[in-house]
């Protein structure tokens, strides 16, 4: 059996930079239902793994009213450092829509 | 009531002529845009330069020139030329004084100054003056006096003094995205929450509505709330659309920090006056006891020269990581034998596009595809080292073998020279705040008449 990835569930996943140093991705999650699912089944601390951030410094937001989940985190590598790979942290959001729920 | 009229997210990304038309006919109090943002790396605060064009910036800001002089009230960039440093400050009003000499009109500019002396931030570093913000990078004086620009981000306390002066059009330089906006309606009395949170919605221009592209959008600041209405032909806001304004680029949706305090917006309220206009109360905003100001710093990290290489044969598509580092072993070991250059003064990185580039060990798709790119990166104390060592690459991106059993191969360089010099690179240094007893302290401004 293949677990469902947030993709399937959630409408839409995006991240962007919240200034140089901070990551911000917005799930999405387009209906209620989707948006307790994701709620239940996204864990903080798999998605801290996910980034090899650690748990403790990802700030995570759950927008009932905009069926959205918000989630927070240092920068992998700060933005436009010779080890930044994505100068507006716009792919990053591809790791986590991809992730197995 | 104050009226804000704001053009788009930023002067360079144009704006919809007809809705700024419409704009200036609804006699707004002042028009507001952004002219820049850390948002597209630390190059142009390091430099101190614009990301856009020029001509792009002369014509829009001409437009805009004109829609002041027919709606008859302030015109107002904030973090002018992108990075918002003095010398990006002096290239907005180069342009400024040309398009005021093509149009003929006297005018009044007042220029509020960001940009900070290295040497002297670095001793209120030393002073306690300086402190950081969650995440921010190490920092000593030393590394404080190696940044070539320095500036600090201007609240609305500063663009209120400018606006004293009584000037048609202010030129500011670094400023929080926010305070141009929120300025006029805080010092008209207008309920401080709801200043902040429409500046911060306004902030982005039509972002905040549907078809954003189309930039305008007219604020109406009052002693509840602010309203909020874009002006593109079909442009609507919609409770969702604004409060979802406030997931973008925050990293929280809730608060916002400025100078002087905090925005909280957990007890807003969104209501859709029309299918077109939002109206927004019960943000609250918080003053702080301390003011503090942000400062942002960019300083040199090496000069870099870039290669690119395509690989189609499937044997090294599959093995294109371990490929990617021999090379970055073999290249950097003859680096160390043949120049007088030690470990610490290059780099060479080989990214494989179409694995790994964007997301580096951290990728869990680990798919092959039919073609990938591979993006050799150096990067060294020096230009002339950077561009040796890019000459040094080139062969083994060229003809690198997996095993030395096998024939030579030869993969698809897409330029002569191969070698892509992108000299002096920057980082962001400072992520940090700048406390000051006098909101004025770290700023200068000055006016200028135009005859």
């Amino acid at each position: 059996m293949t677990l469902p990835k947030l993709r399937d569930i959630a409408q839409k996943v995006r991240s962007k930079n919240a200034g140089p140093f901070w990551l911000t991705i917005d799930i999405f999650c387009g209906t209620p239902e989707a948006f307790e699912q994701v709620q239940t089944r996204l864990k903080t601390d798999a998605v801290a793994r996910l980034y090899g951030a650690e748990t403790q410094l990802l700030k995570r937001f759950e927008m009932a009213d905009l069926n959205v989940v918000k989630i927070s985190l240092p920068r992998p590598a700060t933005q436009g450092a010779i080890d930044d790979r994505d100068m507006h942290g716009a792919s990053w959001a591809a790791l986590l829509a991809e992730m197995e729920l | 009531m104050v009226r804000v009229l704001v053009p788009s997210g930023a002067l360079g990304l144009n704006y919809d002529k007809e809705a700024l038309a419409r704009g200036v006919a609804a006699k707004p109090d002042i028009i507001a845009i952004d002219g820049g943002s850390t948002d597209s790396g630390p190059s142009y605060l390091g430099r101190g330069v614009s990301k856009y064009a020029r001509s792009s910036t002369k014509i829009e800001w001409a437009g805009l020139m004109e829609a002041r002089a027919q709606a008859g009230c302030p015109l107002v960039i904030g973090t002018a030329g992108t990075c918002g440093t003095d010398s990006a400050v002096d290239w907005m009003l180069d342009i400024t004084r040309e398009i005021a000499a093509e149009q003929g009109r006297p005018l009044k500019i007042a220029v509020l100054r960001s940009s900070q002396e290295p040497a002297a931030i670095a001793k209120a570093y030393g002073a306690g003056k300086v402190t950081p913000l969650p995440n921010a990078p190490e920092i000593d004086a030393g590394l404080i006096e190696s940044c070539t620009n320095i500036v600090a981000l201007a609240g609305v306390e500063q663009i209120t003094e400018a606006l004293n002066t009584g000037a048609d059009i202010i030129i500011a330089g670094r400023t929080t995205d926010t305070a141009i906006i929120a300025a006029l309606p805080l010092q008209k009395a207008c309920h401080a929450g709801g200043a902040w949170h429409g500046a911060k919605i306004g902030e982005c221009g039509a972002l905040c509505a549907t078809n954003p592209q189309s930039g305008v959008i007219l604020i109406d600041f009052d002693t509840d709330g602010f309203t909020v209405t874009p002006l593109a032909d079909g442009a609507h806001a919609t409770p969702h659309t604004v409060s979802a304004h406030m997931l973008y680029e925050n990293s929280d949706p809730f608060i916002l920090y400025e100078p002087g305090g905090y925005l909280d917006v957990t007890g807003a309220a969104y209501t859709a006056l029309d299918d077109t206009s939002v109206r927004v109360t019960g943000s609250e905003w918080v003053a702080s006891v301390d003011y503090t100001v942000k400062l942002e710093g960019a300083r040199g990290a090496g000069f870099q020269t870039v290669l690119m290489a395509l690989i189609r044969d499937a044997h090294y598509v599959e093995n294109s990581e371990r490929w990617a580092a021999d090379i970055v072993t073999k290249c950097s070991a003859k680096v160390l034998d043949r120049l007088a250059v030690g470990p610490d003064d290059f780099t060479i990185e080989i990214r494989i596009i179409g694995k790994t580039a964007s997301f580096g060990t951290l990728e869990t798709n680990h798919a092959t595809p039919p073609e990938v790119g591979a993006i050799g990166i150096v990067t060294a104390k020096t230009e002339s080292l950077s561009q040796e060592i890019g000459k040094m690459l080139n062969p083994y991106l060229l003809h690198h073998p997996l095993t030395l059993e096998e024939e030579v191969p030869t993969f698809a360089f897409l330029f002569s020279p191969a070698e892509m010099p992108r000299g002096q690179t920057y980082e962001f240094a400072l992520n940090h705040v700048l406390h000051l007893d006098d909101p004025m302290a770290a700023f200068a401004l000055e006016v200028h008449d135009i005859a």
